[in-house]
């Protein structure tokens, strides 16, 4: 396993030959806990393209949240990258300070959290917060943040009168879309979402991702979404990726992970989750819970689970096998050639 | 503006349960001490000023809801008769009057000195976590806490006043110099406050720093301050802009709370270097069974601390939108 | 009783009623979010297990122990009369008198040992009742809603905001001094406004919780449900509650006789104070007189303090000291 910042060199050569806005290799985020160090995420490696839009799920303590906050260098004590590298535009991020990173912070990279009511400061105007990430990128003239602040919120179809107000004055639909208008500020090239429609209704969260797929055509910026709602996202994702357990269990083009899932994982998800439209089919879950990482099962981390398991799961760990375009974390399909990265 | 006419409706209902407190604790209590005392004395007060402590402690035959009243006439018209004992027949009023700059000039300023040095620790204690200040802070600080605000005024009496002969420690001024606004005096003055002031500053701090400090750990766990972060905001921003102004607030009703406390150590201070104060007074007043200077101090106490509390309810809802709001 | 599981906390409560651990994903130190119905015997194991591990407590109750043990028998470790004024006065410390004798003549040392115990009293007893009143208050005003808690708030918010020591002194005034048991009364009355509004926000925020609904539906009485589900839970709270209320008993007490309101007779740390002062300890170089009793409330008060403290960091982990293998600070170097 690499440290921190030790790969970075073969990573930034292939991402700059390939284009990638980020390239992430290999990483590893762990916990330090009093108990022992928990794992959160383990070696996960991929490549995103500009103005791509790739969708990550998977269930709650998987991972994928805290995925975003390594990536976006946004972690805190007792979490800590632990391995691997993660490149972008060129320029490996792990290890910088915060001081190093503000130069690229929201005006290349932006993020969007779960809940905007607690991301945004409850006792400053939503000008004020356009305001001062405006000012700490350099732009200076009133004028101009007066403009481009009203320009983004009426990118996400709120009235710029709306500036004005602080954020529990608004409903929570505008609360979110606030926060999005927030994160294109500065026109970035990647923008990181963390279940930013975790909190609105059904209704709303649609719409939100309507205007969010929108937005990303006009501008032209890569997305990285993180979810549980598998269907929510597929409608709009270019590729989706499943992390179970810290790992990741499948990975490719979305319509084909969505219409021909191949792990195990993956599967019982869609089946959980029928279509409305479709035949009549009884509701299955995944049975078991998932497992506690302080202390991962040997092998294949959702063999305990598994309807598919075989004696070989329990003992070693799978790699990523390629399967028509696809990448799948499963012995089932060893034979279709390791991924390697 | 509603919250605060809010808090206003409850200041004046606690007043009114002072002054009743006032009223009902001198009856109730067993063998009607006050009575005694004030049969005593009587000789030494005026007409006027017996009526209003006739009205206050239940002497003469009016009954006990016509006393409750006059009573209260006497109070809203700041009426509250004559020294007993301290300064047989001397208004009550002005007495107080004589005693209450020195109060505010220590204890007020000492106060919010304290408070604010202390907020600022905490917030750069919590900022800097992990380093040195961190580790040490908690367990100096909580014992700091514990520390009996009579016991260290005596401690430093002995140690500077007694021991070095560096600063005097008694009465608040010079007795042999004749007040005036000269600097010989108000020199005079500021050195016999160092050491109650000091003593109060560092029994007080220490609550301070430790509630900001907790605070701040939470807030900084906060998204937004993440969110602060994620923008590329320099560091100094985000601590003051993001985490002080959100963590401060609780202070600010802590603060609140607390002035009781601060409010009873001041007492016991005053006492110990004879500092002729508010609180020094209501102690000679207990001394000498003067009860019409006693209950007027402690109306006056409650009262201060009141608008105390209602002033940093007034920044708060300056500081935080979220109480001005139609919420 | 099984583990119900808890509704909410940081997972969101859609998702597939898993608990969601606290501290990091998918395990490592699991501690259920708070208000979850945990036994109350499930609780006291994890909070001795909790104090040991943490200096802070296992310091402040080791002092606490060592207190009680010299309250329970002063006379082992004392050998003279506290209050006899036989000795010579005045006297500096020797192996006869380890701390010297005061202006009376009587043993300094022993009365310091003998002190223990009012001051010990008056702490548990103020403790203990002020938390239960609080208690009893708090949670009724919470669970009874409505009327019953804007009057049970409204006379508690008043009382709070009464500065509680002017009043102590006016009533202790009135009454001329008072015995052990008055001043605990006296000044339990005017402490458990604090922590009852403490418990009565805790108490609110349990209350709309799954599993106090779920009792609800099981056909559980009020009462039940207050003794069985909330007031476990609250443990934690609670035990704050005692030990802030001890702490203050103790200095607010140590004041009260300072002055010389409480009853000078009695052998106090307090008195012994009040005596001092009274005799010119300092100027007449009898500075033990007035030092050593001082430092016996600091300690009795730091051993609260420390208690409470640690009991603070444990219910809270992002309070405890950081720890990490590299000393980071939180945010930006």
């Amino acid at each position: 396993m690499s440290s921190p910042g030790d790969e970075p060199g073969g990573a930034v050569t292939a991402a700059r030959t390939a284009g990638a806005v980020l390239t992430v290799r290999d990483l590893s985020v762990e916990y330090l806990m009093e108990g022992g160090t928990v794992r959160a995420v383990d070696g996960v490696s991929f490549d995103l393209s500009p103005g791509e839009f790739l969708g990550v799920v998977g269930e709650s303590g998987c991972g994928k949240s805290t995925l975003l906050f390594a990536i976006a260098q946004l972690l805190v004590p007792p979490a800590e990258i632990t391995g691997g590298s993660v490149v972008f535009r060129g320029e490996s991020m792990v290890g910088l300070t915060d001081r190093q990173l503000a130069a690229i912070r929201w005006k290349d990279l932006s993020v969007v959290m779960q809940s905007a009511m607690n991301a945004l400061n409850p006792v400053k105007t939503i000008a004020a917060q356009f305001k001062d990430a405006m000012r700490a990128h350099g732009v200076a003239s009133k004028q101009e943040i007066a403009d481009r602040s009203a320009e983004v919120l009426r990118m996400v179809g709120i009235d710029p009168v709306h500036l004005k107000s602080y954020p529990h004055q608004l409903s929570g639909g505008m609360r979110q879309r606030s926060m999005i208008a927030m994160a294109l500020l500065l026109t970035p090239e990647l923008v990181i979402m963390d279940e930013p429609t975790s909190a609105l209704d059904v209704v709303a969260q649609r719409s939100l991702m309507v205007q969010i797929k929108e937005l990303q055509e006009q501008l032209g910026f890569a997305v990285i979404f993180v979810t549980h709602d598998m269907s929510l996202v597929s409608h709009f994702s270019d590729r989706l990726m499943v992390m179970y357990a810290g790992r990741v269990d499948e990975f490719g083009p979305t319509r084909q992970v969505f219409d021909s899932p191949q792990h195990p994982y993956t599967i019982g998800l869609m089946e959980a989750f029928p279509s409305i439209r479709g035949p009549r089919v009884p509701l299955t879950g995944i049975p078991g819970s998932p497992p506690n990482l302080a202390s991962p099962p040997p092998g294949c981390r959702f063999a305990p689970r598994c309807p598919k398991v075989m004696t070989r799961c329990r003992e070693e760990t799978p790699e990523l096998y390629h399967v028509n375009g696809t990448l799948v974390r499963c012995f089932l399909h060893a034979d279709g050639g390791v991924d390697h990265d | 503006m509603r919250f605060v006419l809010r808090r206003l409706g409850f200041f004046v209902l606690t007043l009114w349960a002072a002054l009743t407190l006032n009223f009902a604790l001198p009856r109730l209590m067993p063998g009607s001490p006050a009575l005694a005392i004030i049969a005593n004395h009587r000789g030494a007060l005026s007409p006027s000023a017996l009526k209003v402590v006739e009205a206050q402690f239940g002497i003469g035959h009016q009954n006990i809801v016509l006393q409750y009243f006059s009573y209260l006439g006497n109070v809203a018209r700041l009426r509250f008769g004559e020294s007993l004992t301290t300064q047989p027949g001397v208004s009550v009023g002005h007495i107080v009057l004589d005693a209450i700059p020195w109060t505010l000039g220590l204890v007020g300023l000492t106060t919010v000195l304290a408070f604010i040095l202390g907020t600022l620790i905490g917030i750069v204690g919590a900022w800097r976590r992990g380093g040195w200040l961190d580790s040490i802070m908690p367990p100096i600080f909580v014992i700091m806490t514990v520390i009996p605000y009579f016991w260290i005024g005596l401690i430093l009496i002995l140690v500077f006043g007694v021991k070095l002969h560096w600063l005097p420690y008694f009465f608040t001024y010079d007795i042999t110099l004749t007040p005036g606004f000269n600097l010989a005096f108000i020199g005079n003055v500021l050195e016999h406050a160092i050491l109650p002031a000091f003593t109060l500053l560092i029994t007080t701090i220490g609550t301070w720093i430790l509630t900001m400090r907790n605070t701040m750990i939470t807030t900084l766990a906060e998204d937004y301050v993440r969110m602060a972060r994620a923008k590329g905001l320099p560091g100094r921003r985000i601590m003051l802009d993001y985490a002080a102004r959100n963590a401060i607030l609780p202070n600010l009703t802590g603060f609140a709370m607390s002035l009781g406390f601060v409010v009873g150590g001041a007492i016991l201070i005053e006492l110990v270097f004879n500092y002729e104060g508010v609180g020094w007074l209501l102690l000679q007043a207990v001394n000498n069974d003067d009860y019409p200077l006693e209950q007027a101090l402690f109306l006056l106490i409650t009262a201060a601390v009141l608008v105390a509390i209602l002033l940093s309810d007034v920044a708060t809802a300056i500081l935080d939108p979220r109480t001005r709001g139609a919420r | 009783m099984a583990t119900l599981r808890a509704p909410g906390g940081p997972g969101g409560a859609g998702e597939s009623g898993q608990v969601t651990p606290v501290g990091g994903p998918g395990g490592g130190l699991y501690l259920p979010p708070p208000g979850a119905g945990v036994s109350g015997a499930r609780s006291v194991r994890r909070m001795t297990r909790a104090i040991r591990s943490n200096g802070k407590a296992s310091v402040g109750t080791g002092m606490l122990a060592l207190f009680c043990l010299v309250a329970l028998f002063p006379g082992v470790i004392a050998h003279d009369n506290p209050s006899a004024e036989i000795y010579g006065r005045a006297l500096g410390p020797s192996a006869q008198h380890l701390l010297g004798t005061t202006a009376f003549g009587q043993d300094i040392f022993a009365q310091v040992i003998y002190g223990t115990r009012p001051v010990l009293l008056i702490a548990l007893g103020v403790g203990l009742s002020a938390t239960v009143i609080a208690m009893l208050i708090g949670v009724a005003a919470a669970y009874l809603g409505g009327a019953w808690d804007g009057v049970l708030s409204l006379i508690t918010d008043v009382l709070l905001v009464i500065p509680a020591f002017p009043l102590l002194i006016v009533i202790a005034s009135y009454l001329h001094g008072a015995s052990t048991a008055v001043l605990i009364a006296v000044v339990t009355a005017v402490s458990w406004s604090y922590t009852a509004r403490q418990l009565r926000a805790q108490a609110l925020s349990l209350r709309n919780r799954d599993f106090l609904e779920a009792a609800r539906v099981r056909g559980e009485r009020s009462l039940y449900i207050i003794l069985v589900e909330i007031i476990p839970t609250m443990t934690s709270l609670l035990m704050a509650s005692f030990l802030t209320n001890a702490l203050y008993a103790v200095l607010f007490s140590s004041g009260l006789q300072f002055i010389g309101l409480g009853n000078p007779n009695t052998v106090s740390w307090g008195t012994m104070l009040y005596w001092a002062e009274n005799n010119e300890a300092f100027q007449t170089g009898q500075a033990l007189w007035i030092i050593v009793p001082g430092l016996c409330i600091v300690a009795l008060g730091a051993a609260f303090a420390l208690l409470n403290y640690a009991f603070d960091e444990i219910g809270n982990p992002a309070l405890r000291p950081v720890k990490s293998m590299r000393r980071k600070r939180v945010l930006p170097r």
